[in-house]
């Protein structure tokens, strides 16, 4: 079966900078799959590359077999990103956003897929409302179903829970994991590592632009996690984060 | 919720036609703005110039009023198509909703070709606007109708292409602004929108040949009048040129990414 996401030898340098360095990585489909790392570390220009939105120096990427520069309107198609700037056209409602970007990938007669969206993100009350009236919490939602609305096999969501709440974290997971059960291959990038813990199925960690651990997380915990003391013997994914980052791990 | 199976069933087609209707309602949306604004201003250009200049002659035979007419429609005209494209993309750009654009399977053609048809759109309707209001002055004749549209067609397009360039270019408005105070007001203010340039002294006709909006001017003015200071073939010739290289390096620019992907 084709990866979800392919990924050979990328690097990518800004200048001195080096924000990549030879990564390679196969995602499959149907994974939940965490993107983890520490600010720098190259997780967001990686996942620029996949989207198309910064050229590789070095190496291919391939969404679902399709090369992002190459054939990159097909890759284009399988692919969803929630960006992690809470970014808005200003002289749009919810309804024409998501009419617009259904159009740009040159869908129409998209409404049905739209409203259900709209509905599954708890949205069709603000159908009509102009995006600048919308708090926060209800921008981040538009972002998730602008990534949905040409329904892409593959979604990015790059630090999707960043600043929202308790109450449309928990919701929005529930939405995602619905996604991920009917199919849709989800790569999250997120600094909540409770939460990747809960949801991804497999991890890589980033530093300093180089893939430093990739595992699933049972295995990530077993290894990189030392036995607490605390009477039930739990590690966790912060402190195997921790580990690996700081260059503990065994 | 249905299935990611289902997306088979998708059929996908081109991105323009969206891309060219959101341009459009974009400044539909602020109408008095982007539409009413303009044609007031080029309102007062006629009432206080026309009163002015009241009872002179340009060609020998065409009174002033009449004259400044399509001057001042082609002049409204060129400057919002520039206007449009250009505040389109670097409003985009700064407030970050491009990447809305750049995530889609559009081309760097299909995002020219919207962004400078919408320009057209814009620079139509207010050029109408004001042609429809200062008619009202003074109607000037209609010598060759296909002449106005053809030199407002391409001047709305070579000014949207400009504007594309400076969008792309401009890192903050500020940029944006001397772009359009520094070079695009003067090189239309001194194209002959309000003057023929056989009035002006010999040096300055010389130098009004090198502007390429005394081209854009003076065959739309001929479409009017059936008279102008240059063969209206030239400046055809002239201004299609120009198109040609502007929109060969907005295209570049979008090819490239030039400051709009890394």
């Amino acid at each position: 079966m084709t990866a979800a996401i392919s990924i050979e030898r990328i690097s990518k340098n800004y200048g001195a900078l080096q924000a990549l360095d030879q990564v390679s990585l196969k995602i499959e489909q149907g994974e939940f799959f965490g993107l983890l790392g520490p600010n720098g570390a190259g997780k967001t220009t990686l996942i620029s590359i996949l989207a198309g939105l910064v050229k590789a120096d070095h190496g291919h990427a391939a969404i679902m077999g399709a090369d992002v520069q190459k054939d990159f309107r097909q890759a284009r198609r399988m692919l969803g990103v929630v960006p992690q700037e809470l970014v808005f056209d200003p002289f749009f409602t919810v309804r024409e956003t998501l009419q617009f970007q259904s159009g740009y990938f040159g869908i129409r007669n998209n409404d049905a897929w739209i409203d259900e969206i709209m509905a599954n993100l708890d949205l069709t009350s603000k159908a009509d409302s102009n995006m600048r009236s919308l708090s926060g919490g209800m921008k981040r939602r538009v972002l998730v179903a602008q990534a949905l609305v040409h329904r892409p096999p593959v979604i990015i969501l790059d630090e999707p829970t960043a600043g929202v709440d308790v109450e449309l974290r928990q919701s929005l997971w529930q939405f995602i994991s619905r996604l991920n059960q009917d199919g849709h291959t989800i790569v999250l990038t997120t600094h909540y590592l409770e939460e990747a813990e809960a949801l991804c199925q497999r991890i890589a960690m980033l530093k300093q632009g180089k893939i430093v651990a990739l595992d699933t997380t049972m295995n990530l915990l077993s290894r990189y996690g030392s036995v607490k003391k605390d009477g039930e013997g739990k590690t966790d994914l912060e402190e195997v984060f921790i580990n690996i980052m700081s260059g503990n791990a065994s | 919720m249905s299935s990611v199976m289902e997306k088979n069933t998708l059929k996908y087609g081109s991105g323009f036609p969206t891309l060219l209707r959101k341009e459009i309602k974009r400044f539909y949306k602020v109408a008095f703005q982007t539409v009413a604004a303009p044609v007031l201003t080029a309102i007062l250009y006629l009432m206080i110039f026309g009163h002015v200049l009241e009872g002179k002659e340009v060609y020998g035979h065409i009174s002033y009023t009449a004259f400044l007419i399509p001057g001042l429609v082609m002049m409204s005209l060129l400057q919002n198509a520039f206007a449009n494209t250009s505040s389109s993309l670097i409003q985009s750009k700064l407030t970050g909703n491009l990447v809305f654009v750049l995530l889609t399977p559009l081309s760097h053609f299909e995002f020219f070709s919207a962004y400078v048809l919408a320009a057209v759109f814009r620079g139509v309707v207010v050029g109408f606007g004001v042609f429809l209001i200062t008619a009202w002055y003074g109607m000037p004749a209609l010598e060759n109708p296909l002449w106005i549209v053809i030199f407002a067609f391409l001047g709305a397009a070579v000014l949207g292409s400009l504007g594309l360039i400076a969008g792309i270019w401009a890192d903050k408005f500020d940029q944006l602004a001397a772009f359009q105070n520094f070079f695009i007001m003067p090189a239309t203010m001194l194209s002959g929108v309000f003057y023929s340039i056989h009035s002006l002294p010999p040096i300055w006709q010389t130098v009004s040949r090198f502007n390429p909006f005394f081209y854009m001017i003076d065959g739309f003015r001929y479409g009017f009048f059936g008279v102008s200071d240059v063969s209206p073939w030239t400046s055809l010739s002239i201004i299609t040129t120009f198109l040609l290289c502007v929109s060969a390096i907005a295209l570049r620019m979008l090819q490239t990414g030039y400051k709009l992907k890394h």
